[in-house]
């Protein structure tokens, strides 16, 4: 049953220079298919740094990232941007959706990049993932024209356009206001139910217990990982937010 | 990687910068249209420099020389001995058998020749000036050189008119206050003098020649050298002038006499030219490179601005030379709509110096100035105005795409 999509061993990064900087202190982690993981920590400890090495956005000083059972180590840099491409789908604090094209261009991109659909399949399943995500009517749109709760959906739904196995988030909701922090998470949690994998970086407590694993990260290490009953399960999260 | 993704974002980084995008596409237009101009006013005025030289010369000359000086009877006498300081014989042997070389000649080639006879003398009238004496057959001249058509006053026929007549050239006629009908005083070298009529004026448009160069009848020019019967030269007309130095080496190796095709005979003309072809050719180079500095400025600011939509590419997957292909692209947008634009103005530009009339000092007249239109000129100016674009494209695009997405994130972050 627990397929493993993720999987970290020994992931060091360090930064060599004038004051040499250790970001990520040998963490290892298998996250299995479908799961969603919750990565908290006090800031600066080092988990943007590790979620970048998850995504393939920066290679390790040492150790292995290994997506869907491929090592990554030996990649040119070519072979992770097609790995990043097709396996991998980020999402950042800030939307980055590029500023000239409509909320469907952005999320057409990545299908577009790759080419393997016909441009009409492109545009239904585009279509699709903005409708599933609340964002029918704002397809033609431009970014400018978005708030930011629904830039960040359009950012969801193009990290999600070539279906890949591993949505890496970096604080996606750490701009919104909490009722589109709710519709982020809700999205996410729906993700990873549906059978993705799902990493997200996040300060806030309460939305880390709406994952199935919450690890605490202390100067570049794991230091405590949360799992089964210390997260209350679906209906207790809804507590909170209802006060 | 789907390509037109890529030229979608490149129009849509060009059409959303409208005002730049029209800068560089000016400087672009203005290299090329400038460079056309160029390359027609420069090529037009040789090519009618050239075609008044052609028209006014014998494309083919056959002198009764060798090229190498003849073997000297002492050295005949004397072979083993090296002899130095011997006076070489070299009297004027003329050409033989003129007439049956003559037809040998027209046999193949593809054009026609004359017999004439070159001398100098001093003409008088008045005042007294060296001159070419050029014996002709006014019936055959007409074959192998434009004069019948450069003639001002008389014909060329009225040579045969008047014991010892001459055709001389209008700007000799003007020095010496010539008119038709005057009689002048010829001198040659070695003494022989004979009055002559004058019976005619032309223009060629070339100053040596009208001031230096005057015709008679075979007859009279064989008097003046004091060698009758001679023939020393045999002057050729081609249909094609351009294969004039083929044709020379082709009658040399088969008649053995010197053949001087007209680009020999004017070669330092020429090579002046290539000196002039080499200035302006690098002129016109450093206008187009010049012209796409505005690309490159465009470019490096484009880049500049888009750091983080590259980025964005990046970590999206795209591949690093497709997201610096995107910038090329857009260099080439703004090349290929300047070069266009460049072909207009060069038209243009070209079309309005040919309405301008200037007065030439060959002919004397007030002549439009001369324009050749050569679809080289926009092919070439084009596209190396095209590659400068790319080219100056090429060094920002490489430098900004090489940028880490993360260094870019963590920055807007
Ligand atoms: N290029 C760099 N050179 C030196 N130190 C760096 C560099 N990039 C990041 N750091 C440091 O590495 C540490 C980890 O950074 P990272 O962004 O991973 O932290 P974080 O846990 O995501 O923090 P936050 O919650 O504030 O986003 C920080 O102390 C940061 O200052
Ligand atoms: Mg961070």
């Amino acid at each position: 049953m627990s397929e493993i999509a993720l999987q970290a061993v020994g992931l060091v990064r360090r930064i060599e220079g004038a004051v040499s900087h250790t970001l990520v202190n040998g963490i290892d982690l298998a996250v299995n298919k479908g799961e969603f993981v919750a990565i908290t920590g006090p800031s600066g400890s080092g988990k943007s740094s590790l979620l970048y090495l998850l995504g393939l956005l920066d290679a390790p000083t040492d150790g292995e990232v290994i997506i869907c059972g491929q090592p990554t180590s030996k990649l040119s840099e070519d072979d992770r941007a097609h790995v990043r491409l097709t396996k991998c789908g980020f999402v950042f604090q800030f939307h980055f959706l590029l500023p000239e094209f409509t909320s469907l261009e952005n999320v057409l991109l990545p299908m577009r990049a790759e080419g393997k659909m016909s441009e009409k399949d492109m545009l239904a399943r585009g279509l699709d993932l903005l409708g599933s995500l609340g964002l029918k009517d704002h397809a033609q749109k431009r970014p400018n024209q978005l708030s930011g709760g629904q830039r960040q959906r359009v950012a969801i739904a193009r990290a999600l356009s070539n279906r890949p196995e591993i949505i890496v988030a970096d604080e996606p909701t750490g701009a919104l206001d909490t009722s589109s922090t709710e519709q982020v998470f809700g999205i996410l949690r729906e993700i990873a139910d549906q059978g993705r994998t799902v990493v997200v970086v996040t300060h806030d407590p309460a939305l880390a217990t709406r994952a199935d694993r919450r690890l605490h990260i202390v100067d570049g290490k794991i230091a405590q990982t949360f799992e089964g009953q210390k997260l209350a399960p679906e209906p207790a999260v809804a507590a909170p937010t209802d006060q | 990687m789907a390509g037109n993704l890529l030229v979608n974002i490149a129009w849509t980084h060009v059409t959303t910068r409208v005002r730049q995008t029209l800068v560089g596409m000016a400087g672009v237009a203005m290299g090329v249209g400038f460079t056309i101009m160029m390359a027609g006013l420069m090529e037009g005025s040789q090519i009618d420099f050239l075609r008044q030289l052609v028209d006014t010369m014998p494309h083919v000359t056959v002198q009764d020389e060798r090229r190498a000086a003849p073997v000297q009877p002492a050295d005949r006498e004397y072979g083993a001995v090296q002899m130095s300081n011997v006076a070489n014989v070299n009297n004027r042997p003329g050409i033989r058998h003129p007439e049956s070389m003559m037809a040998s000649l027209r046999s193949w080639l593809p054009g026609d020749v004359a017999p004439s006879v070159r001398t100098t003398a001093i003409i008088d009238h008045g005042g007294r000036v060296g001159i070419t004496l050029i014996g002709i057959d006014p019936r055959l001249e007409v074959r192998v050189s434009k004069l019948a058509s450069q003639m001002r006053e008389g014909q060329v026929g009225d040579l045969q008119r008047a014991p010892n007549a001459v055709i001389i050239g209008l700007a000799l006629a003007d020095k010496l206050a010539i008119k038709t009908g005057d009689t002048v005083s010829l001198v040659a070298g070695q003494g022989t003098q004979v009055s002559s009529t004058v019976v005619g004026v032309f223009r060629s448009g070339l100053k040596r020649v009208d001031e230096g160069q005057i015709y008679a009848t075979l007859g009279t020019a064989q008097v003046m050298m004091g060698q009758s019967g001679i023939i020393n030269e045999l002057r050729v007309r081609l249909n094609n002038p351009l294969i004039a130095d083929t044709i020379a080496k082709r009658v040399e190796g088969q008649i053995g006499y010197k053949s001087v095709s007209w680009q020999e005979a004017n070669s330092d003309l020429l090579s002046s030219f290539a000196v002039r072809d080499f200035i302006v050719l690098t002129v016109m180079g450093a206008m187009l490179l010049t012209s796409s500095f505005a690309t490159y400025n465009i470019i490096s600011t484009i880049t500049n601005e888009k750091r983080q939509d590259i980025a964005i590419m990046k970590s999206l997957g795209m591949r690093e030379t497709s997201v610096r292909s995107i910038f090329i692209m857009e260099a080439a947008m703004i090349g290929l709509v300047g070069m266009i634009a460049g072909w207009a103005i060069g038209y243009a530009l070209c079309f309005g110096w040919s309405q301008i009339t200037i007065y030439n000092t060959l002919t004397g007249t007030n002549v439009p100035i001369s324009i050749y239109y050569s679809p080289l000129h926009y092919i070439v100016a084009g596209g190396i105005s095209l590659l400068c674009c790319t080219g100056a494209a090429f060094f920002p695009a490489r430098k900004a795409t090489r940028v880490h997405p993360v260094e870019i994130i963590r920055g807007a972050s």
